[in-house]
């Protein structure tokens, strides 16, 4: 990157299943990492801070913001991103709700709600309406006033 | 003459659920959005920011960041072409080239926090932003104006020297104040004389952003032959080439811009920000250069719908009529001329009907950034002001509010405040079906201790546009149809308008794919806003349909050995009118034009001067804890006319995200603004829109009073239901506490203070 840059950070991470090994500049974001490094710009940038959500992914079955994550931290994690959702036998059924209950107007903060939902899901089944807004009140949609957004989750929910 | 058609209701395909065709990759992160744009040989591009709201530049040193390794190009205000002082339409608001170009990059003097003085490229992102910081800039600072009374004052400091303002058609000279308008009908004084009944209240409202999540970006090519490519999120390619072009001073046919996938925009993303330099940085570098805003600077250099500062007059007779009102309303306009007091006058009395009014309205200039079109411009604003002061004149004559606004509703042949004749509209319809639903009907049950609740409702107007709006089809083999359009997808469009094209063709919605053309591939379309975009491209898209039926009926002519005129279409089947029971479909037609003239094409395009009024009304049942001054919406429904409904699930959406965005605007958003011009709350943190967590499930009443003037009835949706949330919630916490609110946002502290 930088022709001033430190050196790089030796990292070797599993992402959506996959091993890559990368050189990591010491300051740069895990949002960064997956978007310049690896390509993978499902993951969004809305803020840079924190505040959004569009950028959540899952390090280990733990929901983050991958801008406040350094890229050099994920060495020997796994981190999972909106495009491991879908598999070739179909999308998740998370995202099979959410185009159902249009719960997307212009999708910007979609990939970081689904990856939230899932976050969810994964260890709750079967979320009250009120668990499934306190946990997603770290995603901010801009668009939908999120009603659907809640109802979708319910839909995909067991 | 305007064409009109009658209401249908055998639809096949129009009210139906289909999923959005471009849905599946934005759920699996394959949609390209402006952000995630690459070339070959991309470069970064950053802006260096002035730290001062009102300053002039004395020196820019920019020689440290122009020899640091990795640096491409610098650019300053020294390198801007000129552009002339020159109005043009942009459809939702005006845009002045000149101004418009000092606001992209400061001349010699910075006008808002944030204001660009510099721009780097670098081989990427983090040098480019370290080159920003060896960028050196002397300032002499001068004294910030934060709000319309400091404006107005003798002793005001001057943004624009040269500005020249329009008073009522006088110029005026070494002023804030860029214009000043009025209308006024009837004998409102001798109306105000007579009434029995008078109130009279300020309002005061601070600027709010739109909040998209996704922040501005541009990519720019500009190359050996002076051609400009763009990538970019905006709200129309072709409006965002007609400023782009101005600003560089090149021909509009010299830029190409291509809409990627836009994360939101509600208005906020018909200016443009980067375009303009990226393609100066790339003209300097030879590269590609890409640019995406840090938060802080969406907050602080783009966006804001104007502050307001209000003063309503109401007058009514013994009956409960209303007879008389003014209104005086001052706008921030930010540093560049622009306020929307022109649509502000066009909505403060819109529901209602009234003999005899004025309006008085003040564009006016702040240290803060330019304005820019959000969701219903200016209605809002005064929906807060002129909704309160409704309800507060019904509680002193004791009347009922839903029956106030029912006695008194507009309706075809009332005139509005800016003297235009309502059509066909649907006001007494939305009330009436307010007087019917659910929520009204239902108790808003006992508060549990400690909180008190509350009720209210406002009513809501955004006169929506039509303007111009092209459409290309061409037919597949398989009977499938290729839709190219003009208009940016912000929240679904595509998909209603493949609607449009399959109810015309008798095909499925998925048998259509939509795609929203670049300005090489598509003829001009205006802005993705006004809430125009279903109502014009949609009937575009209707008209291209109908000529592709034309094309077809020629080859059927040609299979079957007839004339053109006895070929009939219905429901998807062409037949014979001399022998009914020749018949062929649109599908197996669509496998034969190989022998029958080969490929057949369509375009259709409109430019529609009216649009079909929008109306609405909220109910919001709000919970105050009385410790905390919190307020906690209970309950929430949005009742529009929406004409018809294409796709009911995302007109259903645009009323719970407008009404959502209303919310917000209520009870916490606002520029909370400092002494000296600085925006103390510019991350999404401290601005504090509304999450999941705040709100309630927000009930939909969709009234359907199909539009004479859409061939399927569509009328506009997406702003009015900005409009009556923030009025509702007011009338709703005066009915939970018992004391008015007039300024906003009505956060906790304001109700504690109030509960004093």
């Amino acid at each position: 990157m930088t022709t001033k840059s430190p050196g790089k950070i030796h990292v070797t991470t599993t992402i959506n299943g996959q091993e890559h090994e990368l050189l990591v500049p010491p300051y740069m974001s895990l949002l960064d990492t997956l978007r310049e490094l690896i390509g993978l710009t499902g993951t969004k940038e809305g803020c840079l801070d924190g505040n959004c959500g569009a950028c959540t992914v899952s390090v280990d079955g733990r929901i983050v913001d991958s801008c406040l994550v350094l890229g050099a931290e994920v060495n020997g994690k796994n981190v999972d991103t909106v495009e491991g959702m879908a598999t070739a036998e179909g999308l998740h059924p998370l995202q099979q709700a959410f185009l159902e209950e249009a719960a997307l107007q212009c999708g910007i903060c979609t990939p970081g709600f689904l990856v939230a939902a899932k976050g969810l899901l994964d260890n709750e089944p079967s979320p009250t309406e009120g668990r499934i807004r306190h946990w997603l009140a770290g995603n901010l949609c801009r668009c939908t006033g999120y009603d659907k957004i809640v109802r979708a989750v319910q839909k995909a929910s067991s | 003459m305007v064409a009109t058609f009658e209401p249908k209701t055998d639809y096949k395909v129009v009210g139906t659920r289909p999923i959005r065709h471009d849905g599946y990759d934005k759920v699996t992160g394959r949609a390209i959005y402006g952000g995630d744009m690459k070339l070959p040989g991309l470069i970064w591009g950053v802006c260096v920011r002035s730290p001062h709201a009102h300053a002039n530049i004395k020196s820019i040193d920019t020689s440290a960041a122009a020899a640091m390794d990795g640096v491409f190009a610098v650019l300053t205000g020294a390198d801007m072409p000129k552009a002339e002082s020159k109005l043009v339409d942009l459809g939702e608001g005006n845009i002045n080239f000149k101004w418009a170009s000092n606001k992209l990059m400061a001349d010699n003097k910075v006008l808002y926090k944030g204001h660009p003085v510099a721009a780097i490229a670098a081989v990427d992102r983090y040098t480019a932003e370290e080159a920003a910081r060896l960028v050196k800039v002397e300032y002499e600072v001068l004294k910030s104006i934060t709000n319309v009374v400091d404006a107005l004052k003798p002793d005001a400091p001057i943004l624009l020297p040269d500005l020249v303002g329009d008073d009522l058609g006088e110029d005026v000279t070494n002023t804030n104040m860029a214009a000043h308008v009025r209308h006024e009908f009837g004998d409102v004084e001798g109306a105000f004389a007579a009434a029995a009944h008078t109130i009279e209240r300020e309002y005061n409202m601070q600027m709010v952003h739109q909040g998209y999540i996704e922040p501005h970006n541009a990519t720019a090519t500009w190359d050996e032959e002076d051609r400009i490519k763009i990538w970019t999120s905006t709200q129309g390619a072709f409006p965002a080439r007609t400023q782009i072009a101005g600003i560089l001073q090149v021909n509009v046919s010299q830029v190409k811009v291509t809409p990627l996938e836009i994360g939101g925009g509600f208005g906020g993303k018909i200016p443009v920000y980067f375009e303009p330099l990226a393609a100066l940085l790339s003209k300097k570098s030879g590269r590609p250069v890409k640019m995406v805003m840090e938060r802080t600077a969406v907050f602080e250099t783009t966006g804001p719908t104007p502050g307001a500062r209000m003063i309503i007059k109401l007058g009514a007779d013994v009956d409960g009529k209303l007879t008389a009102a003014t209104a005086d309303i001052w706008f921030e306009a930010g540093a560049n001329p622009g306020a929307f007091i022109g649509p502000a006058a066009m909505c403060v009395y819109a529901p209602y009907e009234i003999a005899n009014t004025r309006i008085d309205g003040w564009d006016i200039l702040v240290n803060k950034p330019k304005v820019a079109p959000y969701r219903a411009p200016g209605s809002p604003q005064v929906a807060f002001a002129m909704e309160s002061a409704v309800d507060e004149l019904c509680e002193e004559a004791g009347w009922d509010s839903l029956k106030f606004r029912i006695d008194n509703a507009s309706k075809a042949g009332t005139r509005r405040g800016d003297g235009v004749l309502f059509s066909k509209i649907g006001m007494e319809e939305v009330l009436e079906a307010t007087k019917e639903s659910a929520h009204w009907n239902a108790p808003l049950g006992d508060a549990p201790a400690g909180k008190k609740r509350g009720r209210g409702i406002a009513n809501g107007y955004w006169f929506n546009i039509g303007l111009k709006s092209s459409a290309n089809l061409a037919l597949n083999s398989d009977g499938t149809v290729q839709l190219t359009e003009g208009s940016t997808d912000i929240g679904g469009s595509r998909t209603s308008m493949a609607m449009h094209v399959a109810e015309v063709l008798g095909i499925g919605a998925h048998d259509v794919r939509p795609t929203v053309g670049d300005t090489e591939s598509v003829g001009y379309t205006d802005v993705t806003g006004g809430s125009r975009t279903t109502y014009a491209t949609g009937y575009a898209c209707w008209i291209a349909a109908n000529n592709l039926v034309e094309v077809l009926k020629d080859r059927v002519a040609v299979l079957w050995d007839i004339n053109k005129d006895d070929v009939d279409f219905k429901d998807g089947v062409f037949s014979s009118k001399a022998e009914a029971q020749k018949t062929i479909g649109f599908k197996e037609l669509a496998g034969k034009l190989g022998d029958l003239g080969g490929p057949a094409n369509s375009t259709g395009s409109v430019d529609l001067e009216s649009a079909g009024d929008g109306f609405g009304l909220h109910i919001a049942d709000v919970e105050i804890d009385v410790e905390t001054g919190k307020t906690d919406i209970i309950r929430y429904t949005a009742i529009q006319d929406v004409g018809t409904a294409i796709h009911p699930s995302y007109v259903e959406g645009q009323l719970q995200g407008g009404a959502v965005q209303g919310i917000g605007w209520a009870l916490n958003e606002e520029y909370f603004m400092t002494d000296d011009g600085t925006m103390a709350n510019s991350s999404f943190l401290d601005y504090r829109m509304p999450t999941s967590l705040d709100l309630p499930l927000i009930e939909t009443v969709l009234v359907e009073v199909p539009n004479p003037l859409h061939p399927y009835g569509v009328r506009g949706v997406g702003e009015t239901p900005i409009c009556p949330p923030i009025p509702a919630i007011a009338n709703a916490i005066k009915d939970a506490i018992g004391t008015r609110l007039y300024n906003t946002p009505m956060n906790a502290g304001s109700i504690l203070e109030a509960l004093k």
